[in-house]
């Protein structure tokens, strides 16, 4: 899923400190798993917010909501008569729903409050880690299951590299090595033969460097 | 015992100091209590194994939130404290009522807000 942080209270304060009224919308998706955006970040935000105006004596309503995801127009149409009573969105959603509630509400105010971070796993409660780079052509059947580009460092396609030692990488030592991953399972699976055969060369065409993605299921389409 | 503590505090009682949530230690003082403590049983004797460590981690993050919107985290506490040891619930009642008292009201009481009605 998506991983998000949430912002400091600080920095949302900055950005709605000339309103008087504000909506948090949180997202029961992604953001809600990783405890950033969902509707208990929604009361607990709202609360601090309307505990620091109040205290600034600063008028200002703060109201609450949480969809069940800011990443699809049915969802964030749930909002459409009650979003115009409010100065200003603070978006508990990753940066897409930011974005799609920005598209969907143009003449709103629509502010950030999380940062989103990375697309990972539930490591143990808690704690999330990251495990997808979302560049558009899967080498996992290659390597193991364990991702180059995202677990190494270098996003080496044939590695490891010198900076490899006892299993962890040179940036940190608690960043395990992914190319000693990749290795063990493969040992692991008997298919170090693998290591035989150099990765060719990937197109990052389908990754970010190809611009801003799109796609589509024909088959899918109304 | 007939053990007597300050009349201004007022119990909310929880199957396990780990069902205290965030949000209920924010929602009594947006409500207008001056303090707020958290009274859990002694670390390591919690029934539901690890409920008063978690209340202290969220009392710990409260307190953190609040200095950053301008409150004294000293208005939220955790203490551990055993059933049976009811002179130190007196004791700790007292002792938090000074502390909040010092501390003053809450500023950010809102008019018309009874404190009563804060949970």
């Amino acid at each position: 899923m998506i991983m998000a942080r949430p912002k400091p209270i600080e920095e949302i304060v900055r950005e709605i400190k000339d309103l008087d009224k504000v909506l948090v919308a949180g997202c029961n998706g992604c953001v809600a798993v990783c405890e950033a955006g969902g509707l208990k970040e929604v009361e607990i935000l709202a609360s601090a917010l309307r505990m620091y105006f109040a205290r600034q004596h600063k008028k200002m309503e703060v109201g609450e909501v949480s969809l069940t995801r800011q990443c699809d127009r049915e969802y964030l149409g749930e909002l459409r008569d009650r979003v115009g009573d409010y100065d200003a969105v603070v978006s508990l959603a990753c940066g897409a729903g930011v974005q799609f509630m920005t598209e969907t509400y143009d003449k709103m105010r629509i502010f950030p409050g999380v940062d989103t971070c990375f697309i990972g796993v539930t490591d143990e409660k808690g704690v999330w880690s990251e495990r997808c780079q979302a560049c558009g052509s899967c080498l996992l059947a290659t390597t193991g299951g364990i991702c180059p580009i995202s677990r190494c460092s270098k996003r080496l396609l044939n590695g490891p590299c010198g900076g490899s030692s006892k299993g962890k990488c040179e940036i940190d030592k608690e960043v395990a090595c992914g190319w000693q991953l990749i290795y063990e399972r493969l040992k692991g699976l008997g298919e170090l033969k693998r290591f035989e055969q150099p990765t060719p060369p990937k197109d990052w065409i389908s990754s970010r460097e190809g611009g801003p993605r799109k796609m589509t299921k024909e088959e899918s389409r109304l | 015992m007939r053990l007597t503590y300050p009349s201004s505090i007022k119990i909310v009682k929880v199957p396990c100091t780990g069902r205290v949530a965030v949000i209920h230690l924010l929602r009594a003082l947006e409500k207008g209590a001056d303090g707020v403590f958290v009274a859990g049983c002694m670390e390591g004797d919690c029934k539901y194994q690890l409920g008063n460590i978690r209340a202290r981690k969220r009392v710990e993050y409260v307190r953190k939130l609040l200095a950053t919107i301008g409150l004294e985290p000293d208005r939220v506490a955790m203490y551990n404290m055993s059933s049976g040891e009811g002179p130190r619930f007196a004791e700790i009642s007292r002792e938090m009522t000074e502390k909040v008292r010092m501390l003053g009201p809450n500023p950010i009481r809102i008019k018309g807000v009874e404190k009563e009605k804060a949970a």
